[in-house]
């Protein structure tokens, strides 16, 4: 999701993964929110969650590996201390979206979905954020910003990859 | 004396631009003068070149002023803003700007203007008129209503909303649902996002008089992750509603039960197709079901389901408060009533215009958008997401209608329009629709799975100027095949924005210089 920085993350713990899934057994079609609040938790969704959902939910550890890995949202891994989703959509392409992200991605030297050598940003695509005629756009750490340039664009993450 | 109220929007698109800011810097200035005020958060009215948008409340109704930097404020205060005074800024009562003052806000009409958590301001501004309604006309009588208003999906598929729901109130089962559709994934559309950020109590509205007419007791918003702002304000709604008895055991008083949850999907495009948005709320992956069975004998848990678009919804209040009739009265041919049409990408006057059907496409993006940001020649217009085709200027005639769109080989979708100056790659922008169709395919179906990856490699084939002519015409039977052999609207629908492109820009994919000899 990218809307609580990694950084602020708990570590694995069973009982707690274990808390979450048991709050959601009320739940119709609980999948999405149990891994919603999981990776809210631990900035990713642990590997060792996975079979605990699915005993959960009553489907078998190969299903819910398929349920995880179909959505975009759910990391394996814990992102950066910050994330960055940079809008990829047309709207954004028409302001020069696309060039601004090559020159980023480049500056930074990673690619997209990556995360910088000191654990700093993490810089994930986004198919539209609904900021369509304030191009481009992206969300940083879940703070919005519209009508970047590389100018304004390098001010707001000034301090994560300090 | 009471306070001085100002307006500043805390739509997600003012934040992006700094509204927040300007609203601290007006608090401390106040402060700093000695004032007390008022600073009411609302949502956007739309006009997203002017945000941030300032307003104060005058005798002479509501003055604006846009777009206000934070280091404005000073000289604001000192040009006479707690009256409404002159400066560069100010652009006089919003409701006057000639962007507003021709649209037709019925759908939209509080937006921008209420604060959206504030059950009291939804009434005085008209909410809940349709509901009361509702509940006096009966089940039947506000079926009857909804499908002779003419409303059909504002999602993009146009299918008659009222038919779905009579379909579902002819269905017995001890259990249905009603779900609202707000996965509003396509480019250069906010519409939905806007709704729940300034008026959602209104898709509330909607809901209820959908939950009731069709005898659903449990309902779901599907929203996007890329929506937080709008999740966090549909949440508050949700509960400030539950607690004034707009939801739970007892609505309004009715004896009728109506629940409602906001639901948030995780980065799946694919999840704004009804069947793998209810695929997806049941907590599976996203595959698209094939139909029939339809949603609304076979839905929801298996149940009979109301699914329609939030636009849909949000527009049912209104229709009932007025009645259909007033409603039908917009609009052209089989396309009745008003669409928020949104204008986005390189455009001059960005933002959210709600019109009668029957404005053409050249009146919206030139007349009313302005033309390009950028200030260089329009040379392709996207309409209706990233599954809708390009249009050149030499089809600004096309009237805004389902039907007219259709017969131009494209789609109106979910009402957005992005503007593209000449300095844009046609032939980039369909590789592009490929490289997302194959991104977010759920997999379900082969001419969209493999389609999508094999016309990605033959669009770079022809801008690599590898025979031209025979790779376009693979192309051209590839799209052809996608368009007839794939379940839903993914994969049937990116042959549109890569046709298009290829029709009406040809000059973009020829490379002939390129061409091997022994080939030509």
């Amino acid at each position: 999701m990218g809307s609580n920085p990694a950084g602020q993350s708990a570590n694995w713990d069973a009982g707690i993964a274990a808390g979450i899934i048991a709050a959601h057994a009320a739940t119709q079609g609980a999948a999405l929110p149990i891994l919603h609040a999981l990776q809210e938790t631990f900035g990713h969704v642990p590997a060792q969650a996975v079979p605990m959902v699915a005993e959960a939910l009553g489907v078998t550890r190969a299903d819910m590996h398929g349920i995880v890995t179909f959505y975009h949202d759910f990391r394996a891994e814990p992102a950066g201390r910050h994330v960055l989703r940079l809008c990829r959509a047309e709207a954004c392409q028409s302001m020069g979206g696309a060039g601004l992200a090559q020159a980023l991605l480049a500056r930074l030297g990673i690619g997209w979905g990556e995360t910088t050598a000191e654990g700093g940003l993490t810089v994930d695509p986004v198919y539209c954020l609904g900021l369509c005629a304030c191009a481009p756009a992206a969300l940083l750490d879940g703070a919005p910003l519209g009508r970047l340039d590389a100018t304004r664009l390098d001010a707001a993450i000034a301090e994560c990859v300090a | 004396m009471s306070a001085i109220r100002f307006f500043i929007p805390r739509d997600v698109a003012a934040l992006a631009v700094g509204a927040d800011a300007v609203a601290t810097a007006l608090q401390s200035a106040l402060a700093a003068r000695g004032m007390e005020a008022e600073i009411v958060r609302t949502g956007s009215r739309g006009m997203f070149w002017l945000e941030p948008l300032l307003e104060v409340q005058t005798p002479a109704g509501r003055i604006g002023y846009g777009p206000v930097q934070p280091g404005d404020i000073q000289a604001l205060l000192d040009a006479g803003l707690l009256a409404g005074g002159a400066h560069p800024l100010r652009i006089g009562r919003p409701e006057d700007h000639p962007f507003l003052a021709a649209q037709t806000r019925l759908t939209f009409a509080r937006c921008g203007i209420v604060d959206p958590l504030s059950l009291e301001d939804y009434q005085a501004h008209g909410g809940l008129r349709g509901l009361s309604r509702a509940l006096s006309l009966g089940p039947a009588a506000t079926i009857a209503e909804v499908v002779a208003s003419g409303l059909r999906g504002r999602g993009g598929a146009g299918f008659p909303t009222g038919i779905k729901w009579q379909t579902v109130a002819a269905t017995q089962a001890a259990q249905k649902y009603i779900v609202c559709n707000a996965d509003e994934g396509d480019s250069g559309t906010f519409a939905d996002r806007m709704m729940m950020e300034g008026d959602p109590f209104c898709l509330i509205e909607g809901m209820v008089i959908a939950g009731l007419a069709v005898g659903a007791t449990r309902a779901f918003i599907y929203s996007r992750s890329e929506y937080p702002h709008a999740n966090a304000t549909m949440r508050a709604a949700i509960d400030a509603a539950t607690r004034a008895g707009l939801l739970g055991p007892d609505v309004f008083g009715s004896g009728r039960e109506f629940t409602l949850e906001l639901r948030v999907g995780a980065g799946a495009y694919v999840c704004g197709e009804e069947t793998a948005l209810l695929e997806s709320l049941e907590g599976k992956r996203g595959m698209v079901r094939a139909k029939p069975p339809l949603p609304a004998h076979h839905g929801l848990f298996g149940k009979p389901t109301v699914i329609n678009n939030l636009i849909s919804l949000a527009t049912i209040p209104a229709i009932l408060a007025d009645g259909a009739k007033a409603y039908a009265e917009f609009g052209m041919g089989r396309s009745r009533g008003t669409m928020p049409v949104q204008l986005a990408g390189n455009i001059r006057h960005g933002g959210l215009y709600e019109t009668g059907f029957g404005v053409t496409l050249g009146e919206l993006v030139m007349d009313i958008g302005g033309g390009t940001a950028t200030g260089r020649p329009v040379r392709a217009v996207q309409a209706g997401g990233p599954l809708g085709a390009y249009f050149p200027p030499s089809l600004f005639d096309t009237p805004y209608d389902y039907e007219a769109f259709t017969a131009r080989d494209g789609l109106i979708g979910h009402g957005g329009l992005v503007v593209f100056d000449d300095s844009v790659d046609m032939a980039a922008m369909a590789r592009f629709a490929m490289e997302f169709c194959a991104i977010e395919s759920c997999g379900k179906c082969t001419p969209c799975r493999i389609g999508a990856v094999r016309g990605r490699e033959v669009i770079e084939r022809i801008m690599d100027g590898e025979r031209v002519a025979a790779n376009t015409a693979l192309l051209e039977d590839l799209c052809e095949t996608m368009r007839a052999g794939s379940l839903c609207a993914l994969g049937g629908f990116t042959p549109y924005p890569v046709l298009s492109a290829l029709r009406h820009f040809p000059e973009d994919f020829a490379s002939p210089a390129k061409e091997p000899a022994t080939w030509a």
